[in-house]
């Protein structure tokens, strides 16, 4: 949900809260001020009345409120002497002027009790009330409106003064969505007067050096420690092949040499292999130009003849098209080259491998294990599935760095008991 | 035949020079730029081993001074950097090879011999050893005079054994030689096996005076009958 929304949410619940509590309490603070007056002219009547009764004393056998707004009734002296004033709500039959019959209306009645002439008589004066649902159905309907209107007020504040007041944020999130470490070459940056933005923007520069530079010196370090390594791998691999090569030493000693060097062997690949990824990862290629596919891969699969025969694996090549992509030459032989590599050396003896070049792609398929592999993992450096090969664990990996490289890539199926690796080049 | 290697890691240097000996080349050997710089300028010399990064100043540098001075040594740089910037400049120049650290001492010595080779070429362009003739140019192996067909990988191996006569090719070193340096599985080098037992039988078949032994499982060396 946008923040702009957010607030929007916020702000209506709790303004129907606050408005409805409003509501409430205007609504019994106006019903007491009318009541308050109603009560002021009852006893003004009640005065009224009994002046005139003076005057006139058949108003005192006016038993029902059916010609007026009073009644009287004559009562025993002590009752009249313990009564009280008395203000209450009720109900009676009338007949306003907007009514067509007779009906039930809320009024405020006044109950007193007077002396007059040595008798004793009940007072009983109406005034109608306002009536209370048609005062709170009204009261209710002004409500809403005010809620309404102030919500609108609320949406269009939003979107026109805040959205304005939030440009500069929007402008940053959309530079740090687009903003990769190591790839985009400019830091995030907004005009703005606001100085939580100015401290937002500051902030999130200052991290992203700190990451640069983090990234870089990673970057470096791998380099350099492969680098670093070349030489003492030269001296170690020179020294023991000058040994073995010397003849003096016995079977024995000769295969423990032997097997160390197939050890140094194997470090001096992998450092290679690391050295390669770097460079990948730096862009210290960029001879980009077309490249003939189909070329690359028959040339390949030309190079890796005598192990495929000395694997007894059976490579087919079916090409449907003529592909060209533009890529640095090596890096596409090498890519090629670790997946049919990988399809020969990770096979079954009388196994197939088959290759296909498609418009905008190549799809290598080869027998194996009838497992399928994670293809989660596969393409991480240093994965090796135990299956007896003592590959470096990078090679698929460094495909990924180029296809990454290049915006090309490379993905998994397991398909028909086939393992197949999709290359593709858009 | 005297070479020179420029080179500041004591424990390669020592390395490299006994390699070359092996092979009766003399050998001198300069720690640093300027003890380099001495040394071309006073004397002469076949070929010269340049690495790169030296105390006191650059392997490139080296080249300049010989280019600017006129001499036409053949060098062949060895570098811990597989750089194709540093390998262009170099080439430009005018180094002759550029080798890239750690090599199999098989390599370095096939890339002197062929350089040195190739600088004295008295016209034709062969390896010859008793009755045995591999004709580089036209792509010809002859014994007795006998064209004998090989296939190209074979070829690639008997010159790199020819190149290398009497001296121990490892199964590594044939396989990153022949098979190119990105190979990555081929840990067991099983597949050269059957490729030098092709060769053996090529070369006895035919009778050439020359037969590659195995030397302790982990290579071979061609010598003469």
């Amino acid at each position: 949900m946008k923040l702009l929304n957010q607030s929007v949410k916020y702000l209506s619940a709790s303004l129907l809260i606050i408005i409805g509590a409003w509501t409430v309490i205007i609504y019994f603070s106006l019903l007491d001020e009318i009541k308050e007056s109603i009560d002021e002219g009852l006893e003004n009547s009640k005065r009224q009345i009994i002046y005139n009764l003076k005057s006139d004393s058949t108003v005192l056998k006016k038993y029902s409120f059916a010609e007026g707004n009073f009644s009287i009734r004559e009562i025993s002296q002590p009752e009249a002497l313990s009564f009280k004033d008395l203000y209450i709500d009720s109900m009676i039959y009338m007949q306003d002027a907007d009514d067509k019959e007779m009906e039930l209306e809320s009024v405020r009645m006044l109950v007193t009790a007077f002396e007059s002439n040595g008798s004793y008589f009940e007072l009983s004066i109406v005034n109608s009330m306002v009536e209370e649902d048609d005062f709170i159905e009204e009261l209710f309907i002004k409500a809403i409106w005010l809620y309404l209107v102030l919500i609108a007020g609320i949406i269009i504040i939003n979107n026109f003064v805040l959205q304005r007041l939030w440009k500069p944020f929007y402008d940053l999130l959309n530079q740090l969505k687009n903003y990769r470490i190591g790839k985009s070459i400019q830091v995030p940056a907004i005009k703005t007067n606001t100085k939580e933005f100015a401290d937002l923007q500051q902030a999130v520069n200052t991290l992203i050096r700190h990451n640069l530079e983090t990234f870089s010196q990673q970057k470096q370090f791998i380099g350099n420690a492969s680098h670093e390594l070349q030489t003492p791998l030269a001296i170690a691999t020179t020294k023991l092949e000058l040994l073995l090569e010397k003849g003096e030493l016995e079977n024995e000693q000769a295969k423990k040499i032997s097997e160390v060097l197939n050890i140094l062997e194997r470090m001096v690949r992998l450092n290679k292999s690391l050295l390669l990824l770097t460079k990948i990862e730096n862009k210290q290629f960029s001879g980009d130009q077309p490249v003939h596919i189909n070329q690359v891969v028959k040339q390949t699969i030309n190079e890796l003849d005598d192990i495929t025969e000395f694997r007894n694996v059976q490579i087919a090549l079916t090409e449907t098209v003529r592909l060209e992509v533009r890529i640095d030459n090596s890096l596409a032989d090498i890519m090629v080259s670790n997946l049919v590599r990988n399809a020969i050396f990770h096979n079954i003896p009388g196994g197939k491998v088959h290759i296909e070049i498609l418009k905008d792609r190549i799809r290598i398929c080869n027998s194996g294990k009838d497992i399928p592999l994670d293809e989660e993992k596969i393409f991480t450096r240093f994965y090796k599935p135990d299956d007896g090969q003592s590959g470096s664990g990078l090679g698929l990996a460094i495909v990924k760095a180029i296809c990454g490289f290049y915006g090309f890539s490379v993905s998994y199926q397991f398909e028909n008991n086939l393992h197949c690796f999709d290359l593709r080049f858009s | 035949m005297k070479i020179l290697i420029v080179e500041d890691e004591k424990e390669l240097l020592d390395a490299i020079e006994d390699s070359l000996s092996r092979d009766h080349f003399i050998t001198e050997s300069a720690g640093d730029y300027h003890t380099a710089i001495e040394k071309i300028s006073v004397y002469q010399y076949d070929c010269i081993l340049l690495d790169i990064m030296l105390p006191g100043g650059s392997g490139l540098q080296v080249l300049n001074y010989l280019k600017t001075s006129g001499k036409s040594e053949n060098v062949i740089i060895i570098s811990a950097k597989d750089s194709l910037d540093d390998k262009l400049q170099g080439l430009k120049l005018g180094a002759d090879d550029y080798l890239t650290k750690p090599f199999h001492i098989a390599e370095l010595n096939a890339r002197v011999k062929a350089l040195l080779r190739r600088k004295k070429m008295d016209g034709k362009n062969t390896l010859e050893i008793t009755n045995a003739v591999l004709d580089l140019d036209e792509r010809q192996f002859q014994v007795n005079g006998v064209n004998v067909p090989l296939n190209r990988k074979e070829f690639e191996v008997l010159k790199y054994f020819l190149l290398n006569k009497n001296r121990l090719v490892t199964k590594a070193a044939i396989a990153e030689h022949v098979w190119g340096d990105n190979i990555d599985q081929a840990d067991n080098f099983d597949f050269i096996y059957y490729q030098v037992k092709n060769l053996r039988k090529k070369l006895q078949v035919s009778g050439a005076a020359i037969e590659i032994e195995a030397v302790y499982g982990i290579g071979y060396k061609l010598i003469e009958k």
